[in-house]
């Protein structure tokens, strides 16, 4: 089952090398990661979307705390949380596409932030799925490029990691 | 997948960019503890005063400081300036050994013998690369070190610098910590830091990189009283509810097994355990790492268990409907095939002070976290209260009957027994280590290496006491006996230190024979020379049909000659009739090295031996197979 798991961690240099080495040398998956420092800048905030069994999730929560520069894990899954991704996408806006690309961003709710000759830059945010299901209403040959943040996630309501 | 990947690839990307964005904000690279003031961030660390001195010499107060008695080492430019200042101090001993791989095992043993952290420090380059396997075989077996390491000056760093390898890189997967120190005026709280993290929690070897300009600039020094990290607090105490649901499980149990690992040797917890067994009369394991945890000539001992376990202790485990693990991880080398061994229900009850040792490879039932030693005394404390402390009830009447468990392992210990062929014209290496426990009356450290010697010097040598067995469980790196066989004499200059090798392993640190004449270590080496390397020709012997690939060790020195040419005694023994004599010999020599070479059975296999993912019930209990065969062909 796919697990979004929050981390807050010492902003040290290699904190997020310890994370990501961790990860491949336990053969644990990483779909996404996102890390950026706190409101407090000595702390940085990460996010890591990963899938496995209730297992292999529970050692993955125990290696992440035994990091010496990991403060705290949340398993954002173990309660109710709310997820966001920013994509950017890139689409061929030609006269044969433009009216499609503008229908499909307002359906979505996403922006066009940039219209040059021929291609729009649609910003969309959302969870993980809407934004796959974005890419996958869109004719794959109108796609010129794509750009995802990974998501990023935070609990609801009185659900806070902090310190 | 094409998504996994893909993003893969974008996490590889912002690791590389990383120390220009996110996650290096250079004011906070290294945070500060509240003992240093902030505003010395600014201070230009070039003007000097009086009490300022350099980071070289900061490095040699704190080991003082940490009252570190040896240093393992060797010089080269990155340390230059570390190593002047050892030259003017007289805090500890520095050990010039002849590789730094020998200097990390020897700091190692040290630690294993004596609980104390060990120190080595090598240069940068080709001096931190050739300490890799130290530091490795350290972290798999939880031993706590600080290993520093010199580095290019900070601004040669990412330049390819001459002897430049990026240290907390490649250490990064084999250390418990480690911290690249890039100002001056980190140096102590840093090292502060190295040696509680190395010693608390499950320990492990911290790696301290420190660039050659760090150790030349001048600061004063202030050496912290403690630590203290938000991110890092190690668990003490174990749960009592946890405890409590333990000790009823315990008592109720019909068939229980005490089942310990090296965690209980490094917590100090043999003293309790023995309580604790004694107590209750159960029946005692221990792991390869664990020897020593538990008297083996304690009649509850039913020896060691695992692949080349006995068949009692391999047994008792299966069978057992309540097991305590204890400092122990149920690896894969001790419990066989995981499925087979959860194929028989049993309650688990786990102590270890790493949460993620629990339930990774085992699913427990009552898991405690905590120090072994403190949680052992507090299951004590209740086990007393239970016993003795409610109604008028004497202690046998309250003690749990387990006889027939009793007479079932006593039914199981007569099925191998230990046995081996005895030969009146070859030397068999069996024999060979129940002398030398004679000889030694059980009380040397025995460090060996890693092979058949091994296996029987943990079957064959009765360790009664813990820190005596000192040896390469979870890495299995052959190389360490001679270097550990240094580190305990250090520990202990009196002692009886007998290295139990394999002419294979005595030849990946034999340039270790210099070092041991220069400090005149009266060490025993114990080389069971099979002119194979032993354990890789077994496995040949039963997976690969007899075909010896590369195993067969050709054109070995003289030893003899090799020891004398150090100036150490060399001994050749080839008849059985000699062993004895000759280590009563070689003991005798209180203050002379002494290297054995006894010119073992060559074909001689371990028994008895679970095959690779078998189920621990299911041994090979000698050459039976094998003779078999031999009868067929006539
Ligand atoms: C550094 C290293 N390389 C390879 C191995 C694989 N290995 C395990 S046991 C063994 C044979 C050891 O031979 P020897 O030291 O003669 O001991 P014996 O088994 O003959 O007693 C080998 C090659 C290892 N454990 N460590
Ligand atoms: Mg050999």
């Amino acid at each position: 089952m796919k697990h979004i798991i929050s981390i807050l961690i010492e902003n040290e240099a290699g904190a997020l090398s310890r994370v990501a080495g961790l990860f491949s040398a336990r053969g644990y998956n990483i779909e996404s990661l996102t890390v950026a420092p706190t409101e407090d800048s000595t702390m940085s905030r990460m996010t890591i979307v990963t899938s496995g069994s209730d297992e292999v999730i529970e050692q993955i929560i125990k290696q992440l705390n035994k990091l010496v520069d990991v403060i705290k894990v949340l398993d954002l899954n173990d309660g109710k949380f709310i997820e966001r991704e920013l994509m950017l996408v890139k689409v061929k806006a030609t006269a044969q596409y433009r009216d499609e690309m503008k229908r499909m961003c307002d359906i979505f709710r996403g922006r066009i932030i940039d219209v040059a000759d021929g291609s729009f830059t649609i910003e969309l945010t959302g969870s993980g799925s809407k934004l796959d299901a974005f890419i996958e209403s869109l004719d794959n040959t109108a796609i010129l490029e794509t750009v995802r943040t990974g998501a990023s996630g935070i609990g609801r309501g009185d659900r806070i990691l902090k310190i | 997948m094409f998504r996994v990947q893909y993003y893969f690839l974008l996490i590889q990307g912002f690791m590389a960019i990383s120390s220009k964005n996110a996650i290096v904000n250079p004011v906070s690279a290294q945070t500060h503890s509240d003992s240093l003031d902030a505003s010395h961030k600014d201070a230009s660390h070039k003007k000097t005063s009086h009490n300022e001195i350099s980071g070289a010499e900061i490095v040699i107060r704190c080991l003082n400081e940490e009252k570190i008695k040896f240093v393992f080492g060797y010089p080269g430019g990155a340390v230059l300036h570390i190593y002047d200042e050892i030259y003017k101090q007289n805090g500890f001993k520095h050990i010039l050994v002849r590789h730094e791989q020998a200097a990390v095992h020897a700091a190692d043993a040290f630690s294993r013998a004596t609980g104390e952290v060990g120190v080595a420090l090598v240069t940068s380059g080709p001096g931190a690369t050739n300490a890799i396997t130290g530091i490795a075989t350290a972290y798999m077996d939880s031993i706590p070190l600080v290993v520093i390491s010199g580095q290019v000056p900070v601004p040669a760093i990412g330049l390819d610098a001459f002897q430049e390898v990026d240290m907390v890189g490649i250490t990064r997967p084999c250390v418990k910590h480690n911290f690249l120190v890039k100002d001056v005026r980190d140096i102590a709280e840093t090292m502060k830091k190295a040696f509680y993290i190395a010693a608390t929690g499950r320990p492990g070897p911290v790696v301290v990189d420190i660039p050659k300009d760090i150790t030349a600039h001048k600061t004063s020094f202030h050496y912290p009283k403690s630590v203290e990290m938000r991110s890092y607090n190690p668990v003490l105490k174990g749960h009592s509810g946890q405890i409590k649901k333990a000790i009823k499980l315990l008592l109720e149990a019909k068939r229980p097994m005490i089942y310990t690992g090296g965690g209980l040797v490094l917590g100090d917890g043999a003293p309790e355990l023995v309580k604790l067994a004694r107590t209750l009369g159960y029946p005692v394991t221990n792991t390869l790492m664990g020897l020593g945890g538990y008297p083996a000539s304690d009649p509850q001992f039913v020896g060691m268990l695992g692949m080349h376990g006995t068949y009692e202790a391999n047994m008792a485990m299966q069978n057992c409907d309540v097991l305590i693990a204890v400092g122990a991880r149920f690896d894969d080398r001790v419990i066989g095939n995981p499925k087979h061994f959860l194929s028989q229900k049993r309650t688990i009850i786990h102590i270890d002070v790493d949460p993620s040792s629990i339930s990774k490879r085992v699913k427990v039932d009552v898991p405690i976290v905590g120090h072994v030693q403190s949680v052992l005394a507090e299951m004590n404390e209740a086990l007393l209260l239970e016993t003795t402390g409610t109604a008028e009830k004497t202690k046998n009447d309250t003690k749990n009957d387990i006889s027939a468990w009793w007479a079932q392992i006593g039914e199981w210990r007569k099925v191998h027994g230990g046995r081996y062929e005895m030969s009146d014209t070859v030397i068999k290496p069996q024999y060979v280590i129940e002398k030398l426990w004679e000889v030694t009356k059980g009380d040397a450290y025995v460090t060996s290496d890693v092979g058949q010697h091994q296996m029987w010097a943990a079957q064959y040598y009765k360790f009664d006491r813990p820190r005596r067995w000192i040896n390469s469980g979870g890495l299995g790196t052959m190389g360490v006996g001679l270097p550990y066989a240094m580190g305990c004499q250090f520990a202990d200059k009196n002692a009886q230190v007998a290295c139990v090798t394999g002419e294979g392993s005595i030849q990946m640190n034999i340039q270790e024979l210099s070092t041991c004449a220069q400090y005149g270590l009266p060490i025993k080496v114990i080389l069971l020379n099979n002119r194979y390397l032993g354990m890789v020709r077994q496995w040949q012997e039963f997976f690969y049909e007899n075909r010896y690939s590369e195993s067969y060790m050709d054109s070995l020195p003289d030893f003899v000659k090799l020891a004398e040419s150090y100036g150490h005694v060399g001994m050749q023994i080839t008849k059985p009739s000699d062993v004895e004599g000759a280590l009563k010999e070689a003991f005798s020599k209180k203050d002379k090295f002494v290297f054995m070479d006894f010119i073992t059975e060559q074909s001689e296999n371990v028994f008895p031996m679970v095959e690779n993912g078998r189920g621990i019930s299911e041994m090979i209990l000698g050459d039976e197979k094998k003779s078999d065969e031999k009868k067929g062909a006539k």
